[in-house]
């Protein structure tokens, strides 16, 4: 289902009108091509798989520093890649292991930053919460919760400086919508008619804190209507009514020059982090969680329609698995970065007089 | 060569810059219709149009990390914060997004911006309007920061720090503003970052300031060599990258040094000078290094109160004399 809260034109008309997704639409599921169905559910199974082992990985301290996963995020993830284009940029949060999988990175790249090598995305330089790959577009993950908004309002402004036709995605997580940068970056992009769709992902949970604990208008699509920014909510559980409703906003975003919000729900089915045993939930928000499993929930459906047979999901479930195994082999095998690399980064301009002295180093070396 | 004021070199260059690359253009609170708080980007909004010079809401954790964005897909913005005050309230952009994006992603992505703000007290603006923070800048490896003190300074300054790839924290001062010097005619010097200079060659004693203070220092060493006393000033231009070097060589020479900083004392510019002259050149020094920095209380707004926290001619004088008897060498 997705509401929309429309506040175009001036008036703070922010209750929820218009339903629109994928069940209501008089296509449904048997109506997309089975090739693609099959495309998105092999892609969430690689997202959980790839995770799963990323938990291991960091269990067996091969992963270090913070780790945030996607797990129960496998239909948003997968929905909001399919709808960009090649060309346009996405801007993430900490929590993107799945998005730079799914904005084309391949899985041994990841694996390789999550394991600080030099085959990873960013060199080893950023890891579980900083990937980057200009070729595919991402322009970064971020650690700094709502560090991302500012940088994908600029992107857009430097689209419509070039001329350029490229859509922003920038996602982010429910908490983001109370930090200042949301309000400085959606009221800039609403006035310069900036071509970026602000992705909030609900998971009902900032860290351990809900959102109508941290947000005085929890429904998070109706936030916007401050900027006059047209928003809309959609089941993050259903891959195909994100990928519409995510698609309708970006293609909107390309051809009326101005930014949208879109607000995914689903389930986060492990804590915060790796090492967050999520004890401030409740048994029945843990089994509701588990209960709302994206993947499972695509499988059931795909079987019914007979899309997927038996066959089909092991060989599915197969390459996934040797896929996985073949990026943290690749990951294990990929060389740490040297030390005497550790001040080729610094600066893109050569300096004089940078300091390149090792913690031991006299300043003035004789 | 003509004689212009500090604020016509900025702006003249940043005019010329316009007009080399189409890329750079100017973002940042009143610059346009207003024609900047402090008239730095006078006529440029009519000679240039909306998409060069884009006034903005006050939201300067925003805007600035718009400037960073738009960095990263190949602009060049200059962005001004109307006093460095307000970076404060950009200061998550600035340290945590302009310095990191080149580093945190291995080098894939370069953020060539420049943020212009004045500091500088003495203007009766009170605590929060007054202070002299480029030390937080300064700091934060992957920013480079600029302290030009004179026009052809800033000129060949500001050209450096357009051009450049990094994120470049370009410190200019209220009381240079109207402030006056030589800048030759056709000017196309581009100054090397991370450099300072030697302004005023001396024998006696080592005299180290950057932007307001360089000029201060100017005028005690042209003072004191009325009475014999020979002062070297050195200009550190650039904060980051210090040059060290150049410092350490001028203490090396004369055998004492005093710090003349706008800033705060306790961690301070100063500080850092101070350490590495000690480590640069212990053996050379015949007297410890002196400091001479602002009063450590937030700005107050009366006139005499403003007036003695702050580093004077007269303050900086007196230290050089006092360090001069600890040498034991007095002069005059």
């Amino acid at each position: 289902m997705a509401e929309t809260a429309k506040s175009k034109g001036g008036g703070a008309k922010t209750s929820g009108g218009r339903k629109r997704g994928r069940k209501d639409s008089p296509s449904g599921i048997g109506a997309e091509p089975p090739k693609d169905l099959l495309d998105y559910y092999r892609q969430m199974l690689l997202i959980r798989r790839f995770e799963e082992r990323t938990a291991q990985a960091y269990t067996q301290a091969r992963i270090g520093g913070y780790c945030h996963l996607n797990l129960g995020e496998e239909a948003t993830v997968v929905g909001l890649m399919t709808a960009l284009q090649e060309r346009d940029y996405l801007f993430t949060n900490y929590r993107e292991h799945g998005y730079a999988l799914g904005k084309g990175i391949s899985s041994r790249r990841v694996m390789a930053e999550l394991y600080g090598r030099t085959d990873g995305v960013s060199k080893g330089w950023g890891g579980s919460m900083h990937m980057f790959d200009t070729q595919v577009r991402l322009l970064g993950g971020y650690g700094i919760v709502g560090g991302q908004l500012p940088l994908a309002t600029g992107a857009a402004l430097a689209v419509t400086y070039k001329g350029g036709d490229e859509v922003v995605m920038c996602q982010m997580g429910d908490g983001t919508t109370n930090i200042g940068a949301w309000h400085e970056s959606l009221n800039i992009a609403a006035l310069w008619n900036l071509p970026v769709v602000y992705v909030v992902v609900n998971n009902y949970t900032g860290m351990g804190t809900t959102v109508e604990r941290s947000s005085a208008e929890p429904e998070l699509y109706k936030r916007g209507s401050a900027f006059r920014i047209e928003g809309e909510r959609v089941d993050g559980q259903d891959v195909l009514a994100v990928r519409d409703a995510a698609t309708d906003l970006v293609e909107r975003a390309r051809a009326e020059q101005r930014p949208f919000l879109l607000e995914t729900m689903s389930h986060r089915m492990k804590g915060h982090s790796v090492v967050d045993p999520a004890k401030y939930r409740t048994e029945e928000q843990a089994e509701e969680a588990k209960g709302n499993d994206p993947l499972a929930a695509f499988e059931r459906q795909l079987t019914e329609a007979g899309v997927l047979d038996d066959a089909t999901k092991k060989e599915i479930a197969d390459s996934v698995k040797d896929e996985v195994a073949d990026a943290a082999d690749f990951a294990e095998n990929s060389p740490h970065p040297d030390v005497s690399t550790l001040f080729d980064y610094t600066y893109a301009t050569p300096v004089a007089n940078e300091s390149t002295r090792m913690p031991a180093d006299p300043v003035f070396a004789e | 060569m003509s004689v212009i004021t500090y604020r016509q070199a900025l702006r003249e260059t940043i005019r010329a810059e316009m007009h080399r690359d189409e890329n750079v253009f100017l973002i940042g609170e009143e610059i346009g219709v207003f024609e900047g708080s402090y008239k730095i980007t006078e006529g440029l909004l009519k000679e240039f149009g909306e998409r060069r010079v884009r006034d903005t809401p006050i939201a300067e954790e925003g805007f600035v990390g718009a400037a960073v964005g738009a960095a990263m897909l190949g602009l060049r913005p200059v962005v001004e914060l109307m006093t460095i005050n307000f970076s404060l309230i950009a200061i998550d952009q600035i340290i945590n997004h302009a310095a990191k994006i080149y580093g945190m992603f291995g080098g894939q992505n370069s953020v060539p911006m420049v943020i212009r703000t004045p500091g500088g007290g003495g203007q009766q603006l009170g605590a929060t309007h007054s202070q002299n923070i480029e030390l937080f800048y300064s700091f934060i490896p992957g920013l480079k920061v600029l302290a030009p003190s004179t026009p052809a300074e800033a000129a060949s300054m500001m050209r450096a720090a357009i051009r450049d790839d990094d994120p470049v924290l370009f410190l200019e001062n209220l009381g240079l503003y109207n402030s006056k010097g030589e800048v030759p005619e056709e000017d196309d010097t581009v100054a090397e970052i991370g450099r300072a200079a030697v302004t005023r060659e001396g024998s006696d004693i080592t005299l180290i300031g950057y932007s307001r203070m360089a000029t201060v220092a100017t005028r005690v060493a042209e003072s004191l060599a009325e009475d014999g006393i020979s002062v070297e000033v050195v200009d550190l231009r650039s904060l980051r990258p210090l040059d060290r070097e150049t410092i350490v060589a001028s203490v090396r020479k004369t055998g004492c040094a005093v710090v003349a900083e706008d800033d705060w004392l306790t961690y301070g510019i100063g500080a850092e000078i101070a350490a590495s002259i000690q480590e640069g050149a212990f053996d050379f020094l015949d007297a410890p290094v002196r400091r001479v920095a602002m009063a450590e209380v937030p700005m107050p707004y009366a006139k005499p109160l403003e007036t003695a926290a702050l580093p004077s001619v007269d303050s900086i004088t007196t230290a050089i004399h006092e360090t001069l008897a600890a040498v034991g060498r007095r002069v005059g």
